[in-house]
């Protein structure tokens, strides 16, 4: 092979890895918006079932993918609101409730499913946006500036959520409440509506993490759709301290890792498939497990907060 | 938001479940004068500071501002109101600078936006103009409790605070600090600034208020002008009876050296070196205190010594026999007797009975348990009589152990801890947060150890405990001991500045 062709699949693969990243970057920014404020939720999976079920029955439907990505949204607002009464005012436990939200998510997606849809069917789903004069630089415009439209917005709600946490107000708050909430309450903040505006702006970005995969990926859904992408977004979130870069990192290197292991099945090198569809997820267990360290947790993490507890 | 002249709180009662923690609770403070809220721990003092500052609502009882009734539900209420509050657990965020902390109060009307250089500059200026300075770009983490403390009170002004209530504000503190921190408030408080001092310490008391309101179990049981009471009068109506503390008699002979530490070094739980080759050497029959403001090593320097924690350099000598990296349940049996300093959670299981609780380092041994299986009757037995022999109250040898007082779950240490006739005991803040009665007794149990040849490790950080205690005391500082010192020669100013790191000559 020439030089030019290596170029090429590198070219590819990273193209590929950027496309495939978008989702785990919605899901795992929410959830670190929801874990910096101190709930862990993880419910995320069966959120962005819901919402890649949602996003997809109004494409279908209607027609109309717009309309069907808004209404995922609208749904992970509704189960974020639910996972906030549950564990912020009702106190409950955060492990247990979130995965009550997933089950939940899960069972009702695909009950709707059978009920309003039944079989296979496919959308068009949303097109490739090309940017003009960036989309033509040569090796780069491939990798970052030919993909469709939620891409591009998921790789803006890095920079986004970065200048929301540390530039301004209700980042600070946000900080605080998820460390030290009694001190946040002693400085007049407002603890438990600060998280519930995180959980449900997490759960809402968990639902857009769903909509992705079925109207801007797969364009179809079945029941194997999210298949884990909820629970290695939380993974994400530890693996990337807590912060929006990091878990931008971690995205892309499991999304590499994908496009490597998809690259290899047809590359036609003679390996057993079921080993390389392993080695992302195997990656990302020995990545946690060399960079996990526990200080940068928000220290509050899972625990409801009371202002009368006397501790 | 006027100034406040005068504050009232009038009638206060406030139930926890099983409890009644204020009851009819009646206080009044004008500007430009101090009063100390005097009482011990579980007196109520903290809970109806709450109830001012807005965590918790009261279930009766009004709070009255120049007259007029006023309703505090939250602390942003009491912000508002021109009350600031110095939490005795300081309210501050670790992970955030002081001005992002500062900033966490201040209501920005440009919400996508922050100018925290703005904040910065002022809290310069207030450090300047109020004699606290503090480096408004620190993270709180770095900063020692002293600068912690300023960074509240920095808070507090900031927020347009002119009345303050300090909760237990000198526990952290060396003596100098504490004296610096009194000589401030009686500067302040010319600037009309009302104050409420909460403190058991009755000498601080006497020093830095105008007058004295005590508590005794939720109650307003005593008030007095101060300049009309002395420190006896005080003590007496915060017991709600006499006091003598028992004092050390003058000892000369002591028996061998039964633990010695040489050269220890270890790290803290956030990886950084908190031994740095500490040496000391504890005589049979001697209490050896250790002085310092607390996290400059005391809990590691336990730890290593009852084997919680590794050394990483260094040697311990126990009974003559190295015991260092040793398993804790080996010496434990070589007979070293240890009472930490979180007494409920790793002095106890919590939700243990008393009874099981007392027999947590002995039931695998005969008589309590014979072919692995407990033997009840005489645990029973044996727990009842250690209940009454020292003097622990609690309904019942079943009742579980996170139900007792403060004092009482350390009788219950204490009594488990001595009744196994240790060699050496390391006793970690014994009396923090328990009542004087109960100081009182743990007091005379460890001075009987202590002529029954057992040598006695004593932390503290309550430099009156170490004087009337102690033989000899070793003063930490960061790390490293600075100075051991004859207990007759050692005085409250010389300890003090030892803490501070300062060492003459």
């Amino acid at each position: 092979m020439t030089m030019a062709s290596y170029f090429q699949i590198i070219t590819n693969m990273l193209a590929v890895a950027v496309a495939l990243s978008a989702p785990y970057i919605f899901a795992a920014i929410g959830e670190m918006f929801s874990q910096k404020s101190g709930v862990l939720n993880l419910g995320v999976e069966g959120i962005m079932m819901l919402g890649a079920f949602t996003a997809f029955y109004f494409s279908w439907a209607y027609d109309n993918i717009l309309l069907g990505i808004v209404m995922a949204m609208v749904v992970g607002i509704l189960m974020g609101l639910l996972m906030a009464i549950v564990s912020i005012t009702l106190k409950a436990d955060q492990g247990i409730s979130g995965i009550g939200v997933y089950m939940l998510g899960w069972g009702i997606a695909s009950t709707l499913f059978r009920l309003f849809i039944g079989g296979v069917q496919s959308i068009s789903g949303l097109q490739d946006l090309q940017i003009p004069i960036l989309g033509q630089i040569p090796y780069l415009g491939k990798i970052l500036f030919q993909h469709n439209i939620m891409v591009y917005l998921a790789l803006l709600l890095v920079p986004a959520s970065w200048y929301i946490l540390y530039k301004t107000p209700w980042g600070l708050k946000v900080r605080a409440v998820g460390t030290t909430p009694r001190a946040a309450d002693t400085m007049g903040i407002n603890v438990i509506k600060t998280r519930y505006q995180c959980v449900i702006i997490g759960s809402m970005l968990a639902g857009l993490g769903g909509a992705f995969l079925s109207v801007a990926q797969a364009n179809m859904f079945a029941n194997d759709l999210i298949a884990g992408r909820g629970f290695i977004a939380i993974a994400l979130v530890y693996f990337g301290r807590w912060e929006p870069l990091g878990v931008l990192k971690g995205a892309l290197l499991f999304s590499l890792a994908n496009a490597f292991q998809r690259w290899f099945q047809i590359s036609g090198i003679s390996f057993p498939y079921e080993i390389t569809v392993v080695f992302p997820y195997v990656l990302i267990i020995v990545v946690l497990a060399f960079s996990y360290k526990k200080f940068s947790e928000p220290t509050a993490l899972t625990v409801p907060y009371d202002r009368e507890f006397k501790g | 938001m006027n100034k406040i002249l005068s504050l009232e709180m009038v009638n206060i009662t406030k139930r926890f479940p099983g409890v009644i923690a204020n009851q009819d609770v009646n206080i009044k403070v004008n500007a430009g004068e101090v009063m100390a809220l005097l009482g011990e721990n579980g007196a109520g003092k903290t809970t109806l500071m709450n109830i001012l500052y807005g965590l918790y609502n009261p279930n009766e009882g009004d709070i009255l501002i120049n007259g007029k009734k006023v309703k505090i539900r939250s602390p942003q209420n009491a912000l508002d109101l021109g009350i600031g509050m110095v939490h005795q657990h300081f309210m501050l965020v670790p992970s955030l600078t002081v001005t992002e902390n500062v900033a966490l109060g201040i209501n920005f009307k440009n919400k996508f936006k922050m100018d925290l250089k703005v904040v910065a500059d002022k809290i310069k200026k207030l450090g300047e103009k109020n004699n606290l300075n503090v480096d408004p770009n620190a993270y709180i983490s770095q900063l020692s409790v002293g600068e912690q403390q300023r960074v509240e009170i920095i808070k507090a002004l900031y927020h347009g605070a002119n009345f303050l209530v300090l909760d237990e504000p000198t526990a952290a503190l060396t003596p100098q600090e504490t004296d610096q921190l009194i000589k401030w408030i009686r500067e302040i408080i010319k600037d009309d600034m009302g104050v409420i001092f909460i403190s058991h310490k009755l000498k601080e008391v006497t020093e830095v208020s105008d007058k004295v309101e005590v508590l005794r179990d939720g109650k307003n049981v005593f008030s007095v002008q101060t300049n009309k009471t002395n420190v006896d009068e005080l003590a007496r109506e915060m017991a709600g009876r006499d006091i003598e503390l028992p004092t050390v008699d003058k000892k000369n002979e002591f028996g061998d050296v039964v633990l010695k530490v040489e050269d220890v070094w270890a790290k803290s739980d956030k990886g950084t070196d908190a031994l740095k080759g500490i040496s000391l050497a504890l005589k049979k029959g001697e209490i050896l205190g250790i002085a310092g403001v607390s996290g400059n090593g005391q809990k590691e320097l336990a730890e290593v010594i009852t084997g919680f924690r590794k050394v990483n350099k260094g040697k311990i000598n126990f009974k003559d026999e190295n015991i260092v990296n040793k398993s804790i349940q080996y010496i434990i049996d070589q007979g070293l007797g240890f009472i930490p300093e979180d007494r409920l959670h790793m002095g106890t299981v919590p939700g243990f009975k008393v009874k099981e609780n007392l027999i947590l380092k002995d039931y695998l041994k005969y008589p309590f348990c014979k072919n692995f299986i407990l033997k009840p009757k005489y645990i029973e037995s044996y727990c009842k009589t250690t209940v009454d022999e020292y003097d622990i109250k609690c309904p019942n040898i079943n009742t579980p152990t996170h139900a007792l007082s403060g004092g009482n779950i350390q009788k219950l240490i204490l009594s488990r801890e001595l009744k196994r006739n240790p060699v050496a005991l390391v006793a970690s803040y014994p009396i923090r947060g328990v009542d004087i009665g109960a100081i009182e007794y743990i007091h005379e149990k460890l001075l009987e150890a202590r002529n029954n040849d057992v040598g006695i490790l004593l932390i503290t950080e309550e430099l009156e405990e170490l004087l009337n205690l102690s033989d000899r005391i070793a003063v930490i500082y960061e790390g490293k001991i600075l100075d051991i010192l004859e207990a007759d020669k050692a005085t409250k100013s010389k300890l003090g500045l030892l803490m501070a790191g300062v060492k003459e000559g």
